[in-house]
């Protein structure tokens, strides 16, 4: 895992930040220009990237101008609905003092120049504003310096804006200072970090509404996406998938049906160096159609792994087991305190057990890669959100030096944290390498969803107890799931306080904000869950289930003090001790967090009488890790048919504190988005393990969200100039519990399981 | 051979009869703006129109459309102009964008069906069509947009 395990020895432990700083250490030092070999433009016909005019002034590794003052921004960040490149492009356009109209983005392919590439856990943002801001800046500076020497006057004299360096009456272009040539200014990484930011108040570009540079191919069908990419010579491939994720091998394949198929090549066993894909077999075609029917008509047979006949039932047990046995786990960091004699302490105690179902992520585009070998390197060309991840894998797979591998990142129809593990690269380079030619292997929906990375299963058990005025003086949380960073990047897993390695995105959101007095968190990973699938990153991660029980159980709390469930957050959300947030990125701690849960509670109406079987819930969170908090509460205004055990969320009130807003109008899409996974997560879709693999394959039995099942949303943010965080994933959280809280307002039945059904309902309701 | 007219052209593919109409559409013309999504005609994301209509053309084989008008997202506009690409842009509608193509075309023909569309109607027209970053509802608004400037217009 080169990058990754130098990641983990260089920083100790994983912290996002550990992303940054790799990143940066070998991305902002100023080098001598490289041309990108190759890259997508998403504004561009085709993605194709423009040709540069004239010389070309590269101060940093992360921006091009050229002779016409036309702005080219590198992007290590993948396209796949946030409009990513054009937030980060105004981040740095802003303060290189240019105008939009001149400024393009390229989505570059992977190469270690560019450090860790990784787009996810909702970082893009935070993390690429320190180094685009300075990099921007630095530009700035450099062709002022020129731009002086050229008008023949002291840089002091000189203001930058909208992409010409002014002298009282004299002024000079960028794209003329970069034509005339001779523009070699270098930074050294410690006057980098000493740059100047502009102001709040001088910023011309963030904060203000723009046309994401991805939006129009996207609505005249020229974007394109993996599935799109083409190359001459191309062949196809459809996968026969074995019965089991792990461990299945091939017995023998019959291919004398297909043979009579149009355009019907091979079929080809692979052998996997990597032992990413055992078991599987890759049906060749001249055309996707003629792979497709052949793949019906070849007969293939294995001795299937030993998890073949595993269900959510056994990983649910076997997660269970794993929480009742006292020894065991990780212990994460909160603070400490002796919860077992807290507990034994206190004069009443409550405790509640939470679980949530398998959930896919069902992208729209299909898994899919195509993959080929030119001038000595083997090119990757699909959509993925974490290059460096699979690299290596390839690699081995492929058994060639990673620099000799190349991953073109096309539009990503959907990424969700699918697309993180980019194990669907590995069928593809293995076919292409076996067949000495391109093959484009394109999953079915079906065998997308059987091979899917989902969301594990969880079951999580919490305990709190109260002294005699009724304050909160202990709490645990146990949480068992599927550990995605152990089986992928186990180089990534921190230390807990007990020496045992965790899974920082399988817990996060158990250690919260709450003033509780003695906090014990544990984590366990689900061994069974570990072996039965490869548990995936899927938007949100643990969050999606530690919230759905950490919220919930709060309310429960709250209902067994006979307090209001808004006034008992406020309460505990003291801002004190460790959680008084530290500067500059979690600035103001959990004040700030009681901001948003009153804001949300206003605009929701709190306290006002509803109309029967109706009711508001409210839940609240610190997004995904306390080290990057968004701060952000839910309203669901939640109807019941109790009857029918319908539940229809009638209204979602959300506000967030994100600190500084680069992009209002995405940072609001993205809000809707999560929102709406939220819902769609808590009330529709789920599905469950059987016989070793996922019983829903399709929308005929996997129902996401659909148009008539939305609410109204009322989306609120913060104003703020605090550090820019997080806003992919936050919202998704704190729908959930906010819906099974307004349920429980409504008709007192608690549920503890999500999706919930309408048979839940009713079961509870008797 | 099938022959039938593609964004008003007449072309004669080289493909079984049985095969979808979808990759008839992406392979040989390349018009790849119509979207492989779940191959049972669920998602939507494969939609265009035969003979004005909304179809799933991952469920229609190319046998199926001899003689025939198909149109894609590529020739719904001669200028990719149409009022609710307009109205798709100025609300910002895509987020990854892989149904958009297939949530336009489904629009489009709702819109001749019903030029002034309440919020039922648009559910139960778009209701086959999915998306999964969840623009459903800037889709909503987008249409009703649409709606408006073209009833501006007649």
């Amino acid at each position: 895992m080169g990058k990754l395990v130098m990641t983990d020895t260089s920083l100790g432990s994983l912290s996002r930040r550990g992303f940054f700083v790799v990143s940066t250490a070998t991305g902002i030092a100023f080098g001598l220009p490289v041309p990108v070999r190759a890259a997508n433009d998403p504004a561009a016909k085709s993605g194709l990237p423009p040709k540069f005019q004239g010389p070309v002034f590269e101060p940093t590794l992360w921006f091009t101008v050229d002779g016409n003052g036309m702005v080219t921004i590198h992007v290590i960040r993948a396209e796949m609905g946030q409009h990513v490149g054009t937030a980060l492009a105004r981040i740095l356009a802003d303060e290189l003092e240019v105008q939009w109209d001149k400024v393009r983005i390229l989505h570059v392919d992977s190469d270690s120049k560019w450090g860790t590439m990784v787009t996810g856990g909702s970082w893009s943002v935070w993390q690429s504003f320190p180094p685009f801001s300075r990099a921007g800046a630095a530009g700035r500076l450099a062709l002022i310096e020129q731009g002086a020497k050229l008008l023949e006057v002291e840089p002091a004299a000189c203001t930058a804006r909208n992409g010409i360096v002014t002298a009282g009456a004299k002024s000079i272009s960028y794209g003329d200072i970069v034509k005339k040539g001779a523009l070699d200014r270098r930074f050294s990484p410690e006057e980098l970090a000493k740059l100047p930011i502009k102001p709040v108040t001088e910023r011309r570009l963030i904060g203000k509404l723009v046309t994401a540079l991805d939006v129009p191919n996207k609505i005249n069908g020229t974007a394109v996406y993996g599935i799109d990419a083409k190359v001459p010579g191309i062949v196809f491939a459809r996968p026969i998938i074995p019965p089991t994720r792990n461990g299945s091998v091939v017995t023998s394949v019959d291919d004398s049906a297909a043979r009579s198929v149009k355009g019907y090549i091979k079929t080809i066993t692979l052998d996997d160096p990597s032992n990413t894909v055992p078991g599987w077999v890759m049906v060749i075609a001249e055309s996707y159609p003629a792979a497709d029917r052949a793949a019906e008509r070849v007969k293939v047979t294995w001795k299937a792994g030993p998890t073949a006949k595993v269900s959510e039932a056994d990983v649910q047990t076997h997660g269970a087991a794993l929480i009742a046995k006292a020894s065991g786990g990780s212990l994460v960091e909160t603070g400490g305190g002796d919860t077992i004699a807290a507990l034994k302490a206190a004069k009443t105690t409550i405790e509640a057990s939470y679980t949530t179902a398998t959930v896919l992520h069902f992208a729209l585009e299909p898994l899919n890669a195509l993959a080929f070998e030119k001038d000595g390197v083997f090119e990757i060309h699909t959509g993925n959100q974490w290059q460096s991840l699979i690299l290596p894998t390839l690699a081995k797979a492929l058994a060639r030096p990673e620099a000799s591998i190349v991953m073109r990142t096309y539009m990503l129809g959907g990424g969700f944290g699918r697309r993180l593990n980019g194990d669907y690269a590995i069928p593809a380079a293995l076919a292409a390498k076996a067949m000495g030619r391109p093959v484009k292997m394109i999953l079915t929906r079906e065998d997308d969803s059987r091979f899917d990375s989902p969301r594990s299963p969880s079951i999580q058990s919490l305990k709190m107890g109260f002294d005699d005025k009724g304050a909160v003086i202990g709490m645990e949380h146990h949480a068992a799931a599927g550990w995605p960073t152990e089986v992928m990047v186990p180089g990534f897993m921190p230390k807990g306080t007990n020496g045992v390695s965790y899974d920082p995105f399988a817990i996060s959101g158990a250690d919260h904000w709450y003033e509780v007095g003695a906090l014990k968190v544990r984590a366990l990973s689900n061994d069974l869950a570990n072996a039965t699938f490869r548990p995936g990153w899927l938007r949100s991660v643990g969050p999606g289930w530690t919230n759905w029980a950490l919220e919930s159980f709060i309310d429960e709390a709250a209902s067994h003090l006979k307090l209001d469930p808004v006034a008992f957050r406020l309460k505990l959300l003291t801002g004190a001790g460790r959680n008084a947030g530290k500067s500059p990125d979690s600035e103001g701690g959990a004040l700030r967090q009681a901001n948003v849960v009153r804001l949300a509670a206003e605009r929701a109406g709190w306290g006002k009488p509803l109309p029967p079987d109706t009711a508001l819930g409210i839940a609240t969170s610190f997004g995904q890790e306390r080290a990057m908090p968004t701060w952000v509460a839910c309203v669901a205004r939640v109807n019941i048919a109790r009857a029918t055990g319908i539940v229809k969320v009638e209204k979602l009130t959300i506000v967030t504190d994100a600190g500084t807003i680069i992009a209002p109008d995405s940072a609001r899409a993205q809000t809707e988005g999560a929102a709406l996974w939220g819902l769609s997560m808590a009330l529709h879709e789920g599905t469950e393990f059987v016989n070793g693999e996922v019983k829903d394959t399709n929308l005929a039995s996997y129902f996401p969200l659909r148009i008539k099942n939305v609410p109204m949303l009322d989306i609120h943010f913060v104003e703020s100039s605090e550090v820019p965080v997080g806003l992919g994933e936050p919202a998704t959280t704190v729908v959930g519990p906010a819906i099974g809280n307004a349920i429980f307002a409504a008709t007192g039945a608690r549920l503890r399981h999500i999706p919930i059904t309408p048979e839940a309902v009713r079961k509870a309701l008797l | 051979m099938t022959t039938f007219r593609l964004n008003g052209l007449v072309v004669t593919p080289d493909a079984e009869p049985d095969t979808p109409l979808l990759w008839v559409i992406r392979d040989q013309p390349g018009l790849t703006g119509t979207k492989f999504g779940c191959g049972i005609g669920m998602c939507g994301v494969c939609t265009v129109h035969l003979g004005g209509k909304a179809i799933r053309s991952c469920i229609t084989p190319l046998s199926a459309v001899a003689g025939a008008d198909v149109v894609t997202i590529e020739g719904l506009d001669p200028a990719n102009n149409h009022p609710l690409q307009r109205a798709w842009l100025s609300l910002q509608v895509p987020q990854c964008g892989y149904c958009q193509s297939g949530q336009i075309m489904q629009a489009a023909d709702l819109l001749t069906r019903f030029p002034n569309p309440t919020d039922q109607d648009i559910d139960a027209v778009m209701a086959g069509n999915l998306c999964r970053c969840m623009t459903y509802p800037r889709i909503r608004a987008a249409i009703h947009l649409a709606a408006k400037t073209m009833k501006a217009k007649a």
